[in-house]
Order: C-alpha cells, then sequence, then structure tokens
C-alpha cells in the first residue's frame, strides 16, 4: 500500500496542488482545512509524511505542530512545514515548535516529492 | 451576388419549397428541421406576417409566414401547410411555406443575381437566383426575414 | 479540463472568496469593530492569494500582495496603528489588489503608475511604523526568489575542482527524533555529497534495562570528501541543528585521530559500522502505527462557483454550473409534461377521484419538490452583490469629495443565480446616484443639521414570494419642483397636469427624463433611471421610489425569486388562454351591474374599495375581439401596477392557478409589449404571459393598436 500523506492547508488552491503533485508521484493523500481539522482527521487515520501551512484560521501550523508532538501516537511522524515566509524567525519557531522540514511556497512538484522521499525514507 | 473564391465553390445544398407557384430555397446549413403544421397561439401587436409561436419541445418558437413576408397575400394555413425550422442569427424561427420539394447541390456560380425587375423589398430577401431544369428559384437571404426594418409597404 | 487549468480555475474562486473577506474584514476594522481575529483573517486573505498567485508565476500580482501583506503584518502585531488614513490606504490597496486579480485571471495589463504609486503608499506607511530591523531585512532578503531549503543534492555535475575533506560529528539528542528526524537520513543525504565512510560510536548506549526508548545514546563521525562547498553541509542539517551536536570541520590532513575539544565524547577508532536501518531503529522512536481506520477522505471541496463554505466541516461537492443549468431545464420539462399528462389523463374521461388521478396528484407534489430542491442549488446570497457597491460607494467616495458609508442588511438572503445577476448594473446604477446625486456634500449636511456623513443603505428581504430589495440614502431627497420644471420642458407631462408626490417622484423613471444637462442640475436622482426601471422589469420586476425633501428617496424592487417559474392565474380570454402572474392580482371580483359605471364616451370604471378602479378589457386591449365584452357576466381581475395604481383587468372566466414554467419569448423572437413571456401549457400549446405595468401603461396611452390578424 502506497503511503499516506496528510496536507493541512486553509486554501484550497494550496491542498488541490499538493494533491495532484502527491498523487502524481503516487502517495494517497488526505486532507485537512486546518489546524483543529487536522487534528480530528488524525483521529481517524495516521499517516506517514504530515504536510502543513503556517497561517490558518482556528489553529495555526505552530499549535498544530506543537499537538501533534505533544500526542504520543504520532511520535516520530515526519511534518514539513509549508510557507511563503522564509524568514529566520518563522523557521526558528517552526523549528521550536517540532518541524522536520521546510518548504517554501511556491514549490516545485519535483522539488516537493524530493523532500518528502528525504524525510519519509 | 458573392465573391467567387475556391472556398466559396465548394457545393452547398440548399432546400428548395413551394410557396404559391413560386419555387425559391435556402442554404441547408440554417436548417434545423422541417414539421408539419401546427396552430400557433397568437402574438399581439406582431406584423402580421407573424403567426404566432409555437412549442418546439419546450422552446417557444415564432412561425413566418413566409409568403406574407415577401409581399405575397397572407398564406391559409392549415395542416397542408410546412413549417421549416431555421437559425436565423442567434434565433430559431419556422417558417411557414405551402411545400418542400426537393434538396438542390450547386455550388456558387450557378447563382445569378436577382432580376432588376424585382421590387427593392423583394430583393432584400431574395439574394440570387437559380435556374436549373426550367425552374426559376430564388435563393433566400434569411437574416433579413426577422429585422424590422424592412417592412413591405401596406 | 487539464489539471493545472482547473487548478488556476479554483485559484481564481479561491481569489474571489479571500477578497470578500478582506472587504469585510478591511470594514470592520475601518468601523472600529474588528477583533484580532478579523486583522488575522485579513492578514491571511491577502497572503493566501500571495501564495497562490507565487504558484501560477502571477509576478505582479505577487509583488502587490507582498507589498501589502507587509504592511498588514504591520498592523497584525500593533507596530502600524489603525487611524483613518491608514485604513483608506487598505481599503484602496484591496481594491488594487482585486483589479491585479481580475487583470492576472484575463491576462489584461494593469497600469503600472497606480500600481507602483499604491506600493509607494504601503511602503510609507511601513516606515513610520515601529521601527524593526529585523523585519526590514528580513523584507529584503525575501526577494522574488523562493527556494526549497533542502538541497537539490543528486545533480552534482563535473566534479569541481576543490574537493575537500570534512570531518563530521553528529550526536543527536532525543528531540531530534522527536521531530520526526532521523539520523539514518542525514547519513544518507551526505553519503550522497560524495565520498562518504561513517563511524558510529555506540559505547554510550546503556543496558536494557537503563534503555530509555525515546532517549539518544549514539554519536556519529563522517568522513566525507565532497567537491559541495561547508556551506551546503551545514545546510543539511539547518532542521536538526538545535537538536544535537555537530561539527563540521575542514580536514586537508590525513584522517583526524582526535575530535575536537568541544564534543565531549571521545571517539576512540571502533570498528566501522555500516549505516543500517536496524542501528537507527532502536534509539529512534517507533514507526508510526499504521492505523487503518476506515475514515475515508475528508477532502473539503466546495459546492458550485458562487456558494460560500457553510462550514469547513459541512460536507460539500463542487459542481459544472452547466450541469446545474442543464438540471434546472429538465426539470422545468418534467412540470410541463407532468402537467401535459394530467391534462390528458383528465380529457381520456377518467374521474378525478380514480386511482390514476390520485397518482397523479402525488407525481404533481412531487415534482414540486424536485423543482423547488433544484432551484435550492442555483440560489445565491445576495452578499457579493452587496459587497460589490461597497467598493463603488468607496470610489465614489474619492471622486466626489462627498463622505459616504455604505450600510447593507440581510447580505444572506438568497435568490436564483440568473436573478443576481442582471441586477448588478441596475443596482450598481442606483448607488451610483444616491452618491452622486442623492447625498449632499458635507457642508449642505452640515449646514442642514446633519451628519457630515450620508448614509447609502442596501437591503434585501424575501417577501410573499419575491424579494425586495431597497436602495436608500439619507440626503436631500427630491427636488419635486424641478422634476416638475424639467418633465414639462422635455413635453413629458402637460404644464398643467395635476401630479402626487408619488406621481411626481416616479416621472424620474420616464424615457427620455434625463440627459446629461441635467444631470448636474437636480439634487434627485437622474441618470438613465428608464433603463434601469426596464432592465429590472426585463426581471419580471417592479420599481418604485419614493421620496422625503431633506431626508432622501428610497428606492424599491420586488423581483421574482427566480426567472424560470412564475406562480400565475390561468384565464380565458376570448379563445386565447392568457396568464397573468399571482403577485399582481389583489382580487377577483364578478362585477355586478350597479358595480360598474361609465366615464366619459369609452371608459368604465368599476367601484373599489372606496374609490374606482378603470376597466380594461383585456381581449380588446391585445386585439383579440373588436368591441369590449360586458364586465358583468366576465370575470374581473383587479391587479396593482408596480406605481400602485389599480386596474380591474376584465377576463372570460378564469381557468385555475397554478406554477408555470417561464419561456422566454426574446430567446427566438423579440420582447412584446404587454407580454412577459410565455409558457407551455398541459396541451403542448403556448400560452402568453401578462406583464401588468406594460400592458397597463399601453392602454393609458390612446390605443389606436391594428388588431391582430386572423390567425392561422
Amino acid at each position: 500500500m502506497s503511503m499516506t500523506i496528510l496536507t493541512v492547508d486553509d486554501s484550497r488552491t494550496m491542498r488541490d496542488m499538493l494533491k495532484v503533485a502527491l498523487m502524481d508521484a503516487g502517495y494517497r493523500v488526505i486532507q485537512a482545512v486546518d489546524g483543529v481539522h487536522g487534528l480530528e482527521v488524525l483521529e481517524q487515520e495516521t499517516p506517514q509524511v504530515i504536510i502543513t501551512d503556517i497561517n490558518m484560521p482556528k489553529l495555526d501550523g505552530f499549535g498544530f505542530i506543537e499537538s501533534v508532538r505533544r500526542d504520543q501516537r504520532y511520535l516520530g511522524i515526519p511534518i514539513l512545514v509549508l510557507t511563503t515566509e522564509s524568514s529566520p524567525e518563522k523557521k526558528n519557531l517552526a523549528r521550536r515548535a517540532g518541524a522536520t522540514g521546510w518548504i517554501v511556497k511556491p514549490f516545485d512538484s519535483a522539488k516537493l516529492v524530493d523532500v518528502v522521499r528525504r524525510v519519509a525514507a | 451576388m458573392k465573391e467567387v473564391n475556391a472556398v466559396a465553390d465548394a457545393p452547398r445544398e440548399f432546400i428548395a419549397f413551394r410557396i404559391g407557384v413560386q419555387e425559391f430555397c435556402i442554404d441547408i446549413m440554417s436548417v434545423r428541421e422541417i414539421r408539419g403544421w401546427t396552430p400557433a397561439t397568437a402574438l399581439p401587436h406582431a406584423p402580421s406576417y407573424v403567426r404566432g409561436v409555437i412549442n418546439l419541445r419546450g422552446s417557444v418558437l415564432p412561425i413566418v409566414d413566409l409568403a406574407e413576408r415577401l409581399g405575397f397575400p397572407p398564406t391559409d394555413a392549415s395542416a397542408r401547410q410546412v413549417i421549416i425550422v431555421v437559425q436565423v442569427g442567434a434565433q430559431i424561427v419556422g417558417l411557414l411555406v405551402d411545400a418542400v420539394s426537393d434538396i438542390l447541390t450547386l455550388t456558387n456560380e450557378k447563382i445569378q443575381p436577382t432580376p432588376e425587375v424585382a421590387s427593392a423589398f423583394v430583393k432584400s430577401f431574395v439574394r440570387g437566383m437559380l435556374a436549373i431544369d426550367g425552374r426559376m428559384i430564388g435563393v433566400i437571404e434569411l437574416d433579413s426575414i426577422m429585422s424590422t426594418e424592412t417592412e413591405a409597404a401596406a | 479540463m487539464d489539471t493545472m487549468a482547473a487548478i488556476r480555475e479554483t485559484f481564481f474562486q479561491e481569489c474571489e472568496e479571500q477578497l470578500g473577506e478582506l472587504e469585510v474584514g478591511l470594514t470592520a476594522m475601518d468601523e472600529g469593530a474588528a477583533d484580532s481575529e478579523t486583522v488575522n483573517a485579513v492578514f491571511r486573505a491577502v497572503h493566501s492569494i500571495k501564495g497562490g498567485a507565487g504558484a501560477f508565476k502571477l509576478d505582479r500580482l505577487v509583488r502587490f500582495a507582498h507589498t501589502f501583506e507587509t504592511s498588514l503584518d504591520l498592523i497584525r502585531s500593533e507596530q502600524l496603528a489603525t487611524s483613518t488614513t491608514v485604513m483608506r490606504t487598505m481599503l484602496r490597496s484591496a481594491d488594487l489588489l482585486a483589479d491585479l486579480v481580475k487583470a492576472a485571471r484575463s491576462g489584461d495589463s494593469v497600469d503600472e503608475t497606480r500600481v507602483d504609486a499604491q506600493i509607494a503608499e504601503l511602503k510609507s506607511l511601513s516606515e513610520n511604523a515601529k521601527e524593526s530591523p529585523t523585519r526590514a531585512a528580513a523584507d529584503e532578503a525575501e526577494a522574488l526568489d523562493f527556494q526549497p531549503v533542502l538541497l537539490e543534492l543528486d545533480d552534482l555535475g563535473p566534479p569541481e575542482s576543490q574537493a575537500a575533506r570534512y570531518a563530521i560529528k553528529i550526536i543527536p539528542a532525543p528531540d531530534l527524533y522527536r521531530k520526526g528526524n532521523e539520523t539514518v537520513r542525514l547519513l544518507r543525504e551526505l553519503s550522497r555529497m560524495g565520498e562518504f565512510r561513517v563511524e558510529c560510536d555506540a559505547r554510550h548506549v546503556p543496558t536494557l534495562d537503563a534503555l530509555d526508548p525515546e532517549g539518544a545514546y549514539l554519536a556519529w563521525r563522517v568522513e566525507l570528501t565532497t567537491s559541495e562547498d561547508e556551506a551546503a553541509i551545514h545546510e543539511l542539517f539547518e532542521f536538526v541543528v538545535d537538536d544535537c551536536e555537530l561539527q563540521i570541520v575542514v580536514d586537508r590532513a590525513e584522517p583526524v585521530a582526535a575530535a575536537e575539544a568541544s564534543a565531549p565524547v571521545e571517539l576512540a577508532p571502533p570498528p566501522p559500522v555500516a549505516v543500517a536501518n536496524d542501528v537507527a531503529a532502536a534509539p529512534a522512536a517507533p514507526p508510526p502505527e499504521a492505523a487503518p481506520i476506515a475514515a475515508g477522505e475528508s477532502d473539503k471541496a466546495r459546492a458550485e462557483p458562487g456558494k460560500p463554505d457553510v462550514s469547513a466541516n459541512a460536507p460539500t461537492i463542487r459542481v459544472d454550473l452547466e450541469r446545474v443549468d442543464r438540471l434546472i431545464n429538465l426539470v422545468g420539462e418534467l412540470v410541463i409534461n407532468q402537467a401535459m399528462l394530467s391534462q390528458r389523463v383528465l380529457e381520456a374521461g377518467l374521474a378525478r377521484s380514480s386511482s390514476v388521478a390520485a397518482g397523479l396528484g402525488a407525481l404533481e407534489q412531487l415534482t414540486r419538490e424536485i423543482q423547488e430542491g433544484v432551484m435550492a442549488i442555483r440560489a445565491q446570497p445576495v452578499k457579493p452583490l452587496f459587497r460589490r457597491m461597497s467598493r463603488i460607494v468607496r470610489e465614489l467616495t474619492d471622486a466626489t469629495g462627498k463622505v459616504v458609508r455604505l450600510r447593507t442588511e440581510g447580505e444572506a438572503t438568497e435568490v436564483d443565480r440568473t436573478v443576481i445577476e442582471r441586477l448588478a448594473d441596475p443596482l450598481t446604477h442606483m448607488v451610483r446616484n444616491a452618491v452622486d446625486h442623492g447625498v449632499e456634500t458635507p457642508e449642505a449636511r452640515e449646514a442642514a443639521g446633519k451628519p457630515a456623513q450620508g448614509e447609502v443603505k442596501l437591503s434585501a428581504a424575501h417577501r410573499s414570494g419575491r424579494i425586495v430589495i431597497e436602495v436608500s440614502d439619507d440626503g436631500a431627497g427630491i427636488n419635486r419642483q424641478r422634476v416638475r420644471e424639467i418633465a414639462i420642458k422635455k413635453e413629458l407631462i402637460a404644464p398643467d397636469a395635476q401630479l402626487s408626490d408619488s406621481e411626481i417622484d416616479n416621472l424620474l423613471f420616464m424615457p427620455g427624463f434625463s440627459t446629461a444637462q441635467t444631470v448636474s442640475n437636480i439634487s434627485g436622482r437622474g441618470v438613465g433611471m428608464d433603463v434601469v426601471k426596464r432592465s429590472i422589469q426585463a426581471l419580471g420586476g417592479r420599481i418604485s421610489i419614493s421620496s422625503r425633501p431633506g431626508h432622501g428617496s428610497t428606492f424599491s424592487m420586488s423581483l421574482p425569486l427566480t426567472l424560470a417559474v412564475l406562480d400565475g392565474m390561468v384565464v380565458k380570454v376570448a379563445d386565447q388562454t392568457l396568464v397573468v402572474p399571482l403577485t399582481a392580482i389583489v382580487e377577483t371580483l364578478r362585477p355586478k351591474r350597479g358595480d360598474v359605471h361609465a366615464l366619459g364616451v369609452n371608459a368604465r370604471v368599476i367601484s373599489d374599495r372606496g374609490g374606482f378602479a378603470p376597466l380594461i378589457d383585456v381581449g380588446q386591449e391585445l386585439g383579440y375581439r373588436r368591441e369590449a365584452a360586458d364586465p358583468v357576466g366576465s370575470v374581473v381581475l383587479v391587479v396593482e401596477t408596480e406605481v400602485s395604481t389599480r386596474c380591474a383587468l376584465v377576463v372570460d372566466a378564469i381557468h385555475d392557478q397554478r406554477q408555470v414554467v417561464i419561456k422566454s419569448l426574446e430567446a427566438n423572437y423579440r420582447q412584446v409589449p404587454g407580454i412577459a413571456a410565455a409558457t407551455i401549457l398541459g396541451d403542448g400549446r403556448v400560452a402568453l404571459i401578462l406583464d401588468i405595468d406594460t400592458f397597463v401603461a399601453r392602454t393609458n396611452r390612446s390605443a389606436q393598436e391594428p388588431l391582430l390578424a386572423a390567425t392561422g
């Protein structure tokens, strides 16, 4: 069975683009529209990789990552942060929150898949 | 008279029909279908050549008495008549005629200019003439059929 | 549709929603009614547009969105206060953003000077905000140069001359694994960079009983010969640099025996241990549990374009508008066919009480429900339309120097999409007029004791099966004296005509009333109101105006909820069947001799609620017969026009009352005065639907219309 990736982003456009790029590479994609929803989806199914946006309503990316990291069930799942901001502060915040890696938008499909492959051997 | 060029010389098909004792034809590309006559619902304040509207599979279609439109006496419509459903621009219209004769295949060069003796009014609808097997068939240009600018002198 | 094209379409649709959110949020902020969540939502809206635009390489849009976003970020972090000037800039920027999105979608160009000017304005605001050097630096750094952070290490290309040897020490802390990183992956990445040798120091691994499964006890030593530069190696560890002890040393000499001072672990040369998955597995976290709960995808796609997300959790689907339109047309056909079937069954002589008739009754009920359900799919709230008006008011405020606020009510009121589309132009017209002509200048308002800021109010509500939309202003109202003068000058009314206030107000709707020269002369409304009225009427709607001098004017429109069906009374006139819209009918009468009175030579009136209503013979007016029928013995329908005048229509008989599917006459023919549209009856024949207002209006002129020719 192919690997499942959870994508969390409040932008439908982004969700669609991620889905297309990841499915083309043979991954199975499940989606959530914000941090709160992402946690709900995780209750139902545990993916092998999580890709999340930072700026989202209800619960932003950092809050989401922190919640995931606190939960024993999801220990060690690689979480990639997807955002347009590449400022050092944001990177530090992501790291401190527990992100595994970082992808800057706009992303190249090939590079996205490459990064996913690297974190999810 | 249309300019004759390589493309225009490709053969076209025309449907010929009879109005009274005269014959006319129209480009088959404009024809959607041919139906028997059905009574039309009258339209108030419409020109008298517009007999009314009928239901064509859910669309409301105006019926034009082509004889009257061309300036002849109005048709005494009955079940013997035929309605040719044509596309004129973005609209679909039904033309009331007496009978459909046949389908002609010919190239543009066969179309001759309308004789001078015809009135300007007729000429606005009949853009050319065909002489075939001793028949004289007027080629009707549909665009002016529904236009209100061309009204016959009462 | 090609996938990328589909996603691009999604992007632009989403932009529309984001722009809507932006407008709502900024307006709230402008009115001081915003909380921090609103500000965040506003920021996110622009951020989202920027993100998607970047993906589609819409550079101009990205550039502006970025500057806009930066300013919003300053507001969000409270480094920039939301003063009136600042909010004006933000709102203007939002308008420009909307234009840029539109241009990006259609491929048109945008006035570059305008964009540059707005960027300059935003930047000057940012500079005046509390200084934040790191932020400024970050902005500079973030040029349009997005690169994923992790390296493309595979394409090494021709070997460079400077291959260097590095000694790398990695001692992961537990946090490294906790964040989902794996040393084995890092080592693998390193191995791709060149010649690679790794040793593992497992000396600190405790016995099993003392082993913390989430601890980290291994240390790694790597020797790497690569032509990549040191920065590249550092970048590889960028994410784990906080979570491990890392040392990267360029080693030009032979293999290093001793480690550098800072490393607490001393590496004796243990036998080289190959990088194996199971070695990494021990201290690493247990693999995530595969929990195949059959929850399925939580795919939050959207309902058809234009319909806002009710909530992120309500399941919605996205449907092609064409499919919905086709479905609605088919259902319309279904209604017609069902009616035809009922008719045929009746004509076949089956009793009304028979089981067949009962079954047909049930069928009719079902068909009606399907129709309502299907129409609801295409129903949309008027909110986006009202939002557009908001922008127009803003632009006019800038252009005219008047200060006007737009208030809206009933934005959630729903109406069929076809109606909304055709409402846009007339509504725009009316709103423009309200600001341009209705509301006075701030000085004039203050002189009149009114607040300097004028208000235009847009409201929508459902009322007895229709939608009522009002555009009102609190301006000076209609200058009736002036209107009357102009009407007389243009020969629209007789100089001595006695008109009520309401009738004077409605003169504005007369064709020929307004021309360019009258625009500046009257303080009421005037530009093209006859066009507006015709547009509304073409929709099957009515429009009226009321005004109070000094207090303002109100346009009131009543529109059908959908252009597709109509509740009507089917009547017989001469030998024709007509449909009269039910909403116009006030009552039906069978007049007695004493109720009918003659007036002058030809006219007749009927007693109606203490007054008199003119009798109009429908059959005669439409040319179905020469002589008017005797009202006594006929049925009279008392109808009310949009100017609230009453008329009594004489028809032969009433068939029944039913909902009919509206068929356009204009599609294949043209507009017929007095007739709104057509429908198809149960017997398959076409019946005309009367347009009360134009029909009655025509009868007021001296009617010498040619009678209908004998029909075929």
